[in-house]
C-alpha cells in the first residue's frame, strides 16, 4: 500500500485582523472592505518559506523514522534562493541523512500537489523507501491590494511511503495550462493578478470540474464516494457553483480557511487536506485537488493508522498572537524601510567555506557527545568541555534540535539592531546536557521567566542586503503552555 | 616556585586624559596628552624609557593595527613596542606587561599606554565584536544585553525580586554619579537620583539608561620602573608598589558546561582568590581600603562585590544599600566614578583604575572625594560577556 504516512500543517504564530489591514489602507481602495472579514496567518520576521517549510516538515516527521527518509520535495513560489537549493538547506534542519535526493518544485501554485505525486510515484516505482514532500508560501500583496487581505503565510508536508499509510494513494489526474491569473517575474516582489471575473469564471469554474470529473473518470469512482473534496478557490460564488456543477453536497466542500489563515498560495490544498485528514474516519475518501496552471486532482482512502497522527495543523491554528499593528507587518516584509540605526549596518556575510564546516551546527543545531565522559555540548568542540574530562577528539553527533531545554538566564535588548525589539534573548540549559546562548522568538517581553521551557525552532537569523544572503539559525520558542 | 609580582614593582608616574566625547581629539591626541601628564609625573626624560606597551580593542575605528601608533606618536626612539589586545581589560594587560618586563630584569623602566577612540563609530553603545563563525549562531547580543541577564539570573539564584534588583543596582550607578560631579576629568558630572535612574528608558531589560556606563574617548598611561630606582628618583614621596596582578580568562565552561549559574563571574572569583594570594591579603573586605570595579553596568558592579570577596555571597544587596561602597562607606568603590561616569574608553580603562588607586594612595585628590588612611587599593577590570571573558584584578599599596 503506497500513500501517506504522516503529514502535518504549521500556521505561524502571528494573526493579522483584515479590520487592521483596512483601518490601515482602506483608504486606498474602498472595495477591499469586502473581504475585510477574519484574520490572516502572517509569519514572524524571522520566518520564510524555507523555515515554514522546515517547520511543518519537522512536525510531519515527529513519529517518523528519519533514517528512511531518501528524498525531500520543496514546494513553493517564494523560494528564498534562485540558485542554491531551497530543499538543500532544509535537508539538516529535518534532521535528515546527506544521501537523498532532494529538489526545489516552484512557479505554480499547484506544485505542492505536483511534488505530492512525483514522491508517490517515486515509493510506487521503488525509488524512494519514504519522501518528506513540504510546501511553504509568503506571497505579498500590495499595500492596499485584495491580494494582501486575501493571502496567508502557512505550510504542510507530507511524508509519503508504503509502511503505516494513513491514506492510501488511489490515483491521479492532472491538466495543465499556461493561465496567467496571478503571476510575477523573476524580479517582482509583489503578486499580479488578472481580472477576478475571469479567473473565477474560466479559471476555477472550468478547470475544477475538468480535473474532478478526470479523476472520476479514470478510477471509475462516483463523486458521492468522496467525504470531502478539497480545493482552494476564495471565491465563494464559484465554490456554490463548482459544487452544483459536480454534485457535491454542502459537507463534502472542505472549509478553505480564508477565514481563519488566509490563501497560502502552494502549500493550501496540502493544509486543507491536512485539516481534512484531522477529522476523518477510517474508510473516508478524500479528493485533493490544487489549482495553478492547471490542477492536480489526486484520490486518497484514509485507513486506520489515522488517529496515530497528532493534529498539528489545528495546534498550530490555535496557538496565535495577534499582530496588532499593521506596520509592523510592513517592516517585517521589508515593504516600508524603517530606521534601524547605524548599528545594523554593520557588514557581516555568509562566508560559504566557513558555512560549509560549520553546517551541521548552524543548519542542523548538531552539537557534540564526548564519547569518553558522555558530556553532550553545545558547539561540539575537539576538546570536551567538562572540566573533569578534556578528552580530545571524542565529539560524537549529537542532535539538540528536538531537544527541550530551561531558560536560565534572558533579556529584551533594545540596543541590538532588531526588526522587532527588543532581541529577546538568554541562556538555555538543555535537558541532558549543554547549554547555549539563543535568540528568543514567538514570544514577548513580559510573557518570559527564568526557568521556563524552550524549544528550538529553524528561523531566518538574517538576511544581507548586499549580497541577498538569507542565514539560517535556531531560535529558542518559550513554551506557551508554561505561562 | 613562583613568587608572584608583590613589591617587585614601583610606579614611577602616570597620566589620564579627561575622558568624554572627545570630539576634537584623535586617539593620537590622547595618548600625547596622557603620556605627557604621566611623563613629568615620573620626573624622567622619554629616552629613559626603555620598552612600552600599547593597549587598544576596536583597532578598526581607533588606531589601527600593531603597536607602531604608539611609537610613531609619542616618537619613542627605537625601542621596543608591543600592542595587546584583551578586551575591556586590555589596559590591565598593558600594565601586566610592563611590570613584568621590569620584574624579569629585562627592563628598568617600561611604559604601559592604553588608549580608545570609540567616538567616531556614529552611534551610542559599543560596536559589534562578531567574528565570521559567531555571526552563523551567536544570538543578537549587544553588551547591555549579555550583562543584563546577571539580574535575570541572580533574582533566580538567589531569590531576590527584581524590583529590589532594581533598588540596588539604582543605588549603585547614584552613588557613582555622585562620585563623577566630584571628577573634573569624568565624562558624565551629573547627580542622577534613584528615582530618576529607574525611571529612565529600558536599554535592556532590566537595565536602563543609567545602569550603562559611558562610552567615551580617553587614554590612561603608567611608568613603571623597581622600587629601588623609585625610591631613588623620588626620595621624598610615598612609594607606590604592585602588590598583585592576575587576569584569567574563561574556559568555557560557563557558556557550555551546565554548572555555572549564570549569576556570577567565575574567572573573577579564581582570579581575586590568586590576586589575594599574590598581594597577602587574608582579609579582603577589611583589608582592602577602596576599589575600582568594571562596572561597565550597575549589575556587573553589584554582582562582582560578592566574587571578590568584597561583599558575602547573596549579600551584596544588604552592602549595596547599606552604603558600604560609597564614598563615605567602609569600603568605597568607584571613587572616581567608576566605568559608570569616568567612563570607559576600552583600551583605557584598567590604567584609568590603576590611576585612580594611585592618585587615591599618593592622597593627591581634593578633600572632598579623598579616601582616609587608604592602604590598599584593588581595580578589578573584565573584558567580554558574563558567560566567556576576560577578568583583570590588580591591587596596589602603599607601604
Amino acid at each position: 500500500m503506497i500513500g501517506i504516512c504522516s503529514y502535518s500543517g504549521y500556521i505561524p504564530r502571528y494573526r493579522l485582523n483584515r479590520g487592521v489591514i483596512y483601518g490601515a489602507m482602506g483608504w486606498m481602495n474602498p472595495a477591499t472592505i469586502a473581504l475585510a472579514r477574519g484574520e490572516k496567518a502572517v509569519a514572524n520576521f524571522d520566518e520564510d518559506s524555507i523555515t515554514l517549510g522546515v517547520a511543518a516538515g519537522n512536525l510531519a516527521l515527529q513519529n517518523v523514522d528519519r533514517s528512511s527518509v531518501e528524498s525531500v520535495y520543496f514546494a513553493s513560489t517564494t523560494l528564498p534562493y534562485k540558485e542554491r537549493l531551497n530543499a538543500a538547506i532544509m535537508v539538516p534542519a529535518l534532521g535528515l541523512k546527506d544521501q537523498v535526493r532532494a529538489a526545489d518544485f516552484t512557479a505554480s501554485l499547484k506544485c505542492g500537489t505536483t511534488a505530492l505525486l512525483t514522491a508517490l510515484d517515486g515509493v510506487k516505482e521503488g525509488n524512494s523507501a519514504k519522501t518528506l514532500v513540504t510546501a511553504a508560501d509568503c506571497r505579498l500583496g500590495k499595500p492596499g491590494s485584495p491580494q494582501e487581505m486575501l493571502f496567508g503565510d502557512a505550510s504542510a508536508a507530507v511524508v509519503v511511503g508504503s509502511e503505516n499509510v494513513v491514506a492510501e494513494y488511489k490515483g491521479s489526474y492532472s491538466v495543465t495550462y499556461d493561465f496567467g491569473d496571478h503571476f510575477r517575474g523573476v524580479n517582482s516582489k509583489y503578486d499580479n493578478q488578472w481580472e477576478d471575473r475571469w479567473i473565477r469564471d474560466l479559471g476555477f469554474d472550468q478547470f475544477i470540474p475538468e480535473a474532478v470529473n478526470g479523476l472520476l473518470e479514470k478510477t471509475g469512482m462516483q463523486i458521492g464516494d468522496f467525504s470531502k473534496v478539497i480545493y482552494p478557490c476564495i471565491y465563494a460564488a464559484a465554490r456554490r457553483g463548482i459544487a452544483k456543477k459536480l454534485g457535491m453536497i454542502p459537507e463534502m466542500d472542505q472549509d478553505n480557511m480564508q477565514l481563519e489563515v488566509g490563501e497560502t498560495g502552494t502549500p493550501h490544498s496540502l493544509i486543507m487536506l491536512a485539516k481534512a485528514l484531522e477529522d476523518a474516519k477510517p474508510g473516508d475518501k478524500l479528493m485533493v485537488v490544487s489549482f495553478g496552471s492547471g490542477c492536480d486532482a489526486i484520490c486518497f482512502e484514509v485507513t486506520d493508522n489515522i488517529t496515530k497522527i497528532p493534529a498539528t495543523l489545528s495546534a498550530t491554528l490555535a496557538s496565535k498572537a495577534d499582530l496588532d499593528n499593521y506596520n509592523k507587518m510592513l517592516v517585517w516584509r521589508d515593504i516600508m524601510p524603517a530606521d534601524f540605526g547605524k548599528r545594523k549596518e554593520v557588514d557581516h556575510w555568509t562566508r560559504y567555506s566557513a558555512m560549509w564546516r560549520n553546517r551541521m551546527l548552524v543548519l542542523g543545531l548538531v552539537g557534540g557527545k564526548c564519547s569518553k565522559c558522555g558530556t553532550a555540548q553545545i558547539p561540539a568542540a575537539d576538546i570536551c568541555v567538562n572540566p573533569d574530562c578534556g578528552a580530545v577528539n571524542t565529539m560524537e553527533p549529537y542532535p539538540y534540535a528536538d531537544k527541550k531545554g530551561k531558560i536560565s538566564s534572558f533579556t529584551g535588548d533594545n540596543l541590538a539592531a532588531s526588526v522587532d525589539p527588543p532581541a529577546i534573548y538568554g541562556q538555555v540549559d538543555f535537558e541532558g546536557g549543554g547549554k547555549f546562548m539563543f535568540d528568543f522568538t514567538d514570544c514577548k517581553l513580559d510573557e518570559v521567566a527564568t526557568e521556563m521551557t524552550v524549544t528550538m525552532s529553524f528561523r531566518r537569523k538574517y538576511y544581507d542586503e548586499k549580497r541577498d544572503i538569507s542565514g539560517y539559525f535556531w531560535k529558542a520558542v518559550p513554551a506557551k503552555e508554561d505561562n | 616556585m613562583a613568587s608572584g609580582i608583590r613589591d617587585k614593582v614601583a610606579i614611577l608616574g602616570m597620566g589620564c586624559t579627561r575622558f568624554g566625547e572627545r570630539w576634537e581629539s584623535s586617539a593620537q591626541n590622547l595618548m600625547v596628552e596622557a603620556f605627557q601628564e604621566c611623563l613629568a609625573d615620573a620626573g624622567i626624560e622619554k629616552k629613559e624609557i626603555q620598552a612600552a606597551y600599547l593597549g587598544t580593542h576596536f583597532d578598526e575605528v581607533n588606531v589601527s593595527k600593531a603597536a607602531t601608533p604608539l611609537s610613531l606618536t609619542l616618537r619613542l626612539p627605537f625601542i621596543p613596542v608591543t600592542r595587546v589586545e584583551n578586551f575591556c581589560a586590555t589596559a590591565t594587560e598593558a600594565f601586566r606587561a610592563a611590570c613584568y618586563s621590569v620584574a624579569s630584569g629585562a627592563y628598568d623602566i617600561v611604559l604601559a599606554l592604553g588608549v580608545e577612540k570609540l567616538k567616531d563609530t556614529g552611534y551610542g553603545g559599543l560596536p559589534d565584536i562578531n567574528s565570521v563563525d559567531s555571526y552563523m549562531v551567536g544570538s543578537n547580543t549587544t553588551a547591555p544585553g549579555g550583562f543584563a541577564q546577571l539580574a535575570t539570573a541572580y533574582s533566580r539564584v538567589w531569590g531576590l525580586p527584581m524590583d529590589k534588583i532594581k533598588d540596588a543596582i539604582a543605588h549603585v550607578s547614584a552613588k557613582s554619579h555622585a562620585n563623577g560631579v566630584l571628577n573634573p576629568k569624568a565624562h558624565l558630572r551629573k547627580a542622577i537620583s534613584e528615582e530618576q535612574i529607574k525611571a529612565a528608558p529600558m536599554i535592556a531589560y532590566p537595565l536602563g539608561l543609567f545602569d550603562c556606563c559611558g562610552v567615551s574617548d580617553g587614554a590612561a598611561c603608567a611608568i613603571v620602573t623597581t622600587p629601588e630606582i623609585a625610591k631613588s628618583l623620588k626620595p621624598n614621596q610615598d612609594l607606590i608598589k604592585v602588590k598583585a596582578i592576575q587576569v584569567i580568562g574563561s574556559s568555557g565552561e560557563e557558556a557550555g558546561y551546565n554548572t555555572w549559574d549564570g549569576a556570577h563571574f567565575a574567572t573573577a572569583r579564581v582570579c581575586s582568590a590568586k590576586v589575594y594570594e599574590e598581594a597577602g591579603i587574608k582579609d579582603p573586605r577589611t583589608e582592602i581600603s577602596m576599589s575600582e570595579v568594571h562596572d561597565c553596568f550597575s549589575i556587573t558592579e553589584f554582582v562582582t562585590m560578592e566574587d571578590l570577596g568584597l561583599s558575602p555571597k547573596g549579600g551584596a544587596y544588604d552592602d549595596i544599600m547599606g552604603g558600604r561602597f560609597d564614598l563615605n562607606g567602609e569600603s568605597p568603590c568607584q571613587v572616581d566614578g567608576g566605568l559608570k561616569c569616568f567612563g570607559h574608553p576600552i583600551g583605557a580603562s584598567g590604567l584609568r583604575m590603576i590611576y585612580a588607586m594611585y592618585e587615591q594612595l599618593l592622597e593627591r585628590v581634593p578633600e572632598e572625594r579623598q579616601v582616609k588612611n587608604a592602604r590598599m587599593g584593588l581595580t578589578h577590570n573584565l573584558g567580554g560577556l558574563p558567560s566567556w571573558n576576560v577578568c583583570a584584578v590588580s591591587v596596589v599599596g602603599r607601604d
